[in-house]
């Protein structure tokens, strides 16, 4: 056990998985050499350590970085490959969607794709949309993909670790805006098993489920929520596909009420698919409404005025709790 | 080792495989024409098998392809069994990947057909990925993908070909331009006329060949698969062909000039063929004969054997989407 930022914990789960399996390699946009000299960058100093065969910058090509990682995993390779920001896993797409997740399935079984896809997520940087968007429900609503996201150092190599050698693809999510963040992550080669969600705390009056740095919103509401005499039930999700159905149902019978909350729009965002899971599978327990706490039907935006507009915060999570206790 | 020259017997492998894909796709026309016979789509390569044929002939097993939507004749050309073949083509729980595939995404990982995507242009960056890995293992194969003169125009393939480029990749790249995209000639699609010549702009060989010209392929497919193998990067291969039956067996080619069809009919690769291995005496015509009967036997069997397997059961439609499914 050690204090680690997130971004080391990324980088010891890569330093790990390369050290003990040889069919590991890491590709993509300045992955070996960097324009940032950040320690707290997941890929900081691999290639030193690793050497160029089995660190690979890569053009600015994420059509062919996914293709890459795809027609390197049919062959046995395990490759983790990085798609810089999350939106630009649209220029991605093609491969992950029609032929990672799909072409499994069509071989009949045959062909398996091992690899992982690590992006970087986040509002708050001023940017803008075309750097930020979170597209978890694209993912998540391809068959055939899975997609996790660590809240914390620990689950950030965990989750990392399981990813790189589970049989199939998935796409691990890293909010940029926890890589500074430090915690205590155990030593050598932990993993974090896919869907499992991580009870945050135990309560009574309402379930309340996020995941990546959300989470923290959610930990800035407890307090008050507890003051007005709410018990919540927190749960980090950590992992959307697969999805710990039974952690969230069972919370919700106990409690009667789920609150959800994301960064990422709530039009068509995860929230949706959880609150429908809800409704056809518990719908016996609800007390309230279910809510959703989630980004505006906008782009991300890029003045500090309007990225408080679309980034929910804490005082946004307290009102929806306290709207589905009202009932 | 391939035969670096073009010797009788491996004539009349030629001459063997290209036939047997014809029989293999004309059937396939025949039964298409059935109702419910053969479901989805029919995408043939008639008229292109010199290319599948000369290009699958020269690589050694361990090479890796990979196909696209006209993709029979390379599977034939690979040795592709042909009941589970047609099995697969008639959606059938016999066929080589349980009928899940279907005519379009037939894979063969056993015999290195490692993936067929139907995503025009998206050939390429896979292919890229199954070259690094022979790379980054030091394996001794190396890589061919196939797609056509429309694919040319997906950004996808550019990605692919410089990068392949920039990592000396062991890929050689086929465009088999049949002078159409969808219902679009080549000069609608393409800017410059040759593909290859693109190459150039990779740092890689580019050729042109006449892909009705079995050994015109087979041998130019040898130097450049060759140039592969050595670890000097990847090549360009563009084989000049034509599309006979249009894009797929729904299309009726009401766009097509009937006159170029008939030139491009005199041209087909294996009548040209027939006759030169006739001329030479390197076979008599009843040796043809026997060669085109065994295709069509063996055709027949396929189809006997596909039609003696069911429609795959309701249970597996949920089975594959992973190797670890979720427990939940």
């Amino acid at each position: 056990m050690s204090q680690k930022t997130f971004g080391q914990a990324l980088n010891d789960a890569l330093t790990i998985a390369m050290e003990i399996d040889e069919n590991v390699f890491i590709a993509g946009e300045g992955v070996g050499v960097s324009i940032h000299q950040d320690p707290n960058m997941a890929t900081h100093g691999l290639l030193k350590k690793f050497g160029r065969k089995r660190v690979k910058d890569t053009p600015v090509s994420e059509a062919a970085i996914a293709g890459l990682a795809v027609g390197a995993s049919c062959m046995g390779l395990r490759p983790v490959v990085e798609i810089m920001f999350f939106p630009f896993i649209t220029l991605a797409s093609d491969m992950l969607v029609n032929h990672a997740g799909k072409l499994g399935y069509m071989s009949g079984g045959k062909s398996s794709f091992p690899l992982t896809v690590r992006v970087k997520a986040g509002v708050g940087f001023g940017a803008g949309s075309q750097h930020s968007h979170n597209l978890e429900s694209w993912i998540a609503h391809s068959p055939g993909l899975k997609i996790v996201w660590p809240a914390t150092p620990e689950d950030a190599k965990g989750l990392l670790l399981t990813a790189i050698f589970d049989p199939d693809p998935v796409i691990v999510v890293e909010d940029m805006m926890l890589y500074r963040m430090s915690g205590e992550v155990p030593a050598g080669d932990i993993r974090t098993p896919l869907g499992k969600a991580r009870m945050v705390t135990s309560g009574t009056d309402c379930t309340i489920v996020a995941y990546g740095v959300a989470l923290y919103t959610v930990m800035k509401a407890f307090k008050p929520l507890s003051e007005q005499g709410i018990s919540c039930e927190v749960i980090d999700l950590r992992s959307l596909v697969p999805l710990d159905k039974a952690c969230i149902l069972d919370s919700v019978r106990k409690t009667g009420r789920l609150v959800v909350v994301h960064e990422a729009n709530r039009f068509c965002g995860f929230g949706a698919e959880l609150a429908a899971m809800v409704a056809e599978e518990a719908f016996e327990a609800l007390k309230g409404p279910v809510k959703r706490v989630g980004a505006p039907q906008i782009p991300v935006p890029t003045a500090p005025t309007h990225e408080k507009i679309f980034k929910p915060g804490p005082e946004d999570v307290v009102l929806a709790v306290r709207e589905t206790m009202k009932k | 080792m391939k035969e670096n020259q073009i010797v009788p017997d491996l004539q009349i492998r030629l001459y063997t495989s290209m036939i047997l894909t014809r029989k293999f796709e004309e059937k396939i026309v025949a039964l298409s024409q059935e109702p419910y016979r053969m479901p989805g789509m029919q995408i043939l390569a008639n008229g292109q098998e010199a290319v599948a044929t000369g290009i699958v002939s020269a690589l050694e097993l361990e090479d890796v392809i990979i196909s696209n939507h006209r993709s029979h004749g390379h599977l034939l050309a690979r040795g592709a069994d042909l009941n589970s073949l047609m099995a697969e083509i008639m959606v059938k729980d016999k066929g080589v990947n349980g009928g899940k595939a279907g005519t379009l995404h037939l894979s063969v990982p056993d015999l290195n057909v490692l993936m067929t995507s139907t995503v025009v242009g998206a050939g390429p960056p896979l292919a890229m990925g199954a070259a690094f890995a022979q790379q980054y293992k030091r394996a001794k194969g190396i890589t061919v993908v196939f797609f056509g003169d429309g694919a040319a125009a997906e950004g996808s393939v550019h990605e692919a070909m410089n990068l392949a480029g920039v990592w000396k990749l062991p890929l050689l790249f086929v465009c088999e331009n049949n002078c159409w995209a969808g219902a679009q000639r080549s000069e609608e699609h393409c800017a410059a006329q040759h593909i290859f010549q693109r190459a150039k702009g990779y740092d890689m060989p580019g050729q042109s060949v006449d892909g009705n010209d079995v050994e015109a392929v087979y041998n130019l497919a040898l130097e450049l698969v060759e140039y592969c193998r050595s670890g000097k990067g990847p090549a360009l291969m563009e084989a000049l062909t034509y599309r006979m039956r249009g894009h797929g067996e729904q299309d009726q080619q009401h766009y097509v000039d009937p006159g170029e069809l008939a030139i491009w009919e005199a041209k087909c690769p294996i009548r040209l063929y027939r006759q030169k291995l006739l001329n030479d005496g390197v076979l008599n015509q009843a040796q043809i004969q026997t060669i085109d009967q065994d295709a069509e036997t063996r055709v027949s069997a396929a189809v006997a054997f596909g039609d003696d397997s069911s429609y795959p059961g309701p249970e597996t439609a949920l089975t594959d989407v992973f190797v670890q499914p979720p427990s939940a």
